[in-house]
């Protein structure tokens, strides 16, 4: 399986990603709180490029012990990129559809070597 | 550059934005299925129309109403502010969807028309040849509680629309805006535009609360079925509607609110024995996707076996008329494989049935949509995909049009 080089350590920050292509395969590789995660760059949905879009946190409802609603937050923990199409969210550490779990992007390893990211394709 | 709010500390800016690169997927689907092969018509996308508000306000008759919109839209600080039914509405999801924020970006070169270029950079990508376009925030006008000021907005969007974009670009059509709340008004417009280049029908706003049985509208049907033009109803949403405003959330209203209006107006419409005063007025129900369509079918054909005292003008049942109408396809509910397989079967699809993108909309379909369904068959997918909106529309396609079958 083909070594892909993604780009520099220093040119990753967090919450930033690459799409890297090879043999009309695209991958988006991004780097959140300081791992790498990668997904084929293809929505479950119409085929949308889903790693492309921006990232945001899942939005929680606020409830209360007695279960009445208090309003709406961003979660502390749970991250999505979401594909520009249409909105399909996507769990940024699993590839899982948010709204379906059942449904996921293909996954791809991620492997550091010194300052160099490559992704395993 | 665009600077979009995200979920936290961050922003993500964008410098630059270009339908042809997002669509880019949307152009392989293309070039796998081969859709350069069959003719592929999409009868209901948009475009921004208050983006030319300028140029539109350069063609409204009256003096007095022309300079309040014109006055009303500079200080309103955006396009149609203070003139306009605005429409509360979540439609980019947050900046999800990310087409909505940023296309003040695409750059557009040449003296054609900005919403030309971009129409077409979308055709291409997808592989369409015609598409058949309606305006957006204008979708919400006939909830303008001035009568007049929907009938000047009415007839200068027309007159611009077919100077400035139909007259251009033969691949551009058009259903013409009809100002509804004024049926004098509405038969007017057909009498003026109809034969206009790049007009094949006329559009009526499903959210407003005029009902379509009304007589004042008799001679207005007649017209149409006279120059053989269909008469769309393009569904929207009301919040304010009394009990849309019970729901919290855009999706709710969304979701309801774009079959809701149509499915009045349907009522009405084979309830009063339309289909039958006007036999050959082609009825088109766009963007209320369809899976109402099995509802309504089931629900007025059981109620009037029981009381078809109340519907006497019918010689059929309700559901048979409605297999008569034609319908776009977008937002097409594709959760439930077997239940979309149903509801083909109930509504003719392979005859009735027209694909519709609703490109840029945020719930856009791409034409795979019908293609890749596992329960067509070829002649199936090409006759919903264009050669059914070919006959509905009398389409010239060309060597094109003969690949359909």
């Amino acid at each position: 399986m083909p070594e892909l080089f993604v780009a520099k350590v220093s040119e990753l920050p967090d919450g930033e990603r690459r799409i890297v292509a090879h043999d009309g395969l695209e991958i988006g590789v991004f780097c959140w709180q300081g791992a790498f995660y990668a997904y084929q760059n293809l929505c479950v949905h119409q085929g949308g490029p889903a790693c492309e879009g921006i990232i945001m946190h899942k939005v929680e409802d606020v409830l209360g012990p007695d279960r009445t609603w208090h309003g709406q937050k961003f979660s502390d923990e749970e991250v999505h990129f979401v594909c520009p199409w249409h909105g399909y969210e996507y769990d940024l550490k699993t590839g899982e559809c948010a709204a379906d779990r059942r449904l996921r992007l293909k996954s791809f390893d991620v492997v550091r070597r010194g300052e160099d990211i490559y992704v395993i394709a | 550059m665009v600077d979009i709010p995200l979920s936290d500390f961050r922003h993500m800016a964008i410098e630059e934005f270009d339908t042809t690169k997002l669509l880019e997927h949307a152009a392989r689907q293309a070039r796998e299925r081969g859709y350069d092969k069959f003719p592929i018509v999409d009868v209901d996308s948009h475009h921004y129309e208050l983006e030319s508000l300028g140029e539109i306000l350069q063609y409204m008759d009256d003096p007095v109403l022309q300079q309040l919109a014109m006055s009303a839209t500079q200080s309103g600080g955006s396009k149609g502010t203070g003139v306009l039914p605005s429409g509360i509405g979540y439609q980019d999801i947050g900046g999800r969807v990310l087409r909505y924020s940023v296309r003040k970006l695409e750059k557009v070169g040449g003296d054609e028309h900005r919403d030309i270029t971009l129409t077409r950079r979308w055709m291409d990508a997808m592989g369409t040849d015609i598409a058949v376009i309606f305006p957006s925030p204008m979708l919400q006008l006939g909830l303008h509680p001035q009568v007049e000021m929907e009938v000047a907005f009415a007839r200068a969007y027309n007159r611009w629309l077919v100077e400035r974009v139909l007259s251009a670009e033969p691949r551009i059509r058009s259903m013409l805006y009809l100002p509804f709340n004024d049926p004098a008004a509405s038969f007017r417009m057909v009498q003026e535009f109809a034969g206009k280049p790049g007009v094949v029908g006329f559009m009526v706003t499903a959210a407003r609360y005029r009902p379509v049985h009304h007589n004042d509208y008799m001679r207005t049907y007649a017209l149409l079925e006279e120059h053989g033009l269909p008469l769309a109803f393009h569904s929207a949403y009301d919040w304010n509607e009394q009990s849309m405003a019970m729901m919290n959330r855009f999706i709710s209203v969304h979701a309801l609110g774009f079959v809701f209006h149509n499915m009045i107006h349907m009522t009405n419409w084979i309830i009063n024995g339309l289909p039958e005063r006007f036999p050959k007025l082609k009825l088109i129900w766009i963007e209320s996707g369809l899976a109402w369509l099995p509802f309504m079918i089931q629900r007025l054909d059981n109620e009037y076996m029981m009381r078809s005292s109340e519907a006497p003008a019918l010689k059929k049942l309700p559901g048979d008329y409605i297999r008569d109408m034609h319908f776009t396809s977008q937002p097409m509910e594709v959760t439930d494989m077997g239940a979309l397989e149903t509801t083909f079967r109930m509504i003719k699809a392979e005859t009735q049935l027209l694909y519709s993108s609703d490109y840029p909309h945020w719930d856009f379909d791409l034409p795979s949509t019908i293609y890749d369904l596992p329960f067509l068959s070829e002649t199936a997918k090409r006759n919903i995909l264009g050669g059914n909106a070919a006959r509905v529309f009398g389409l010239e396609l060309g060597g094109k049009l003969a690949k359909v079958a």
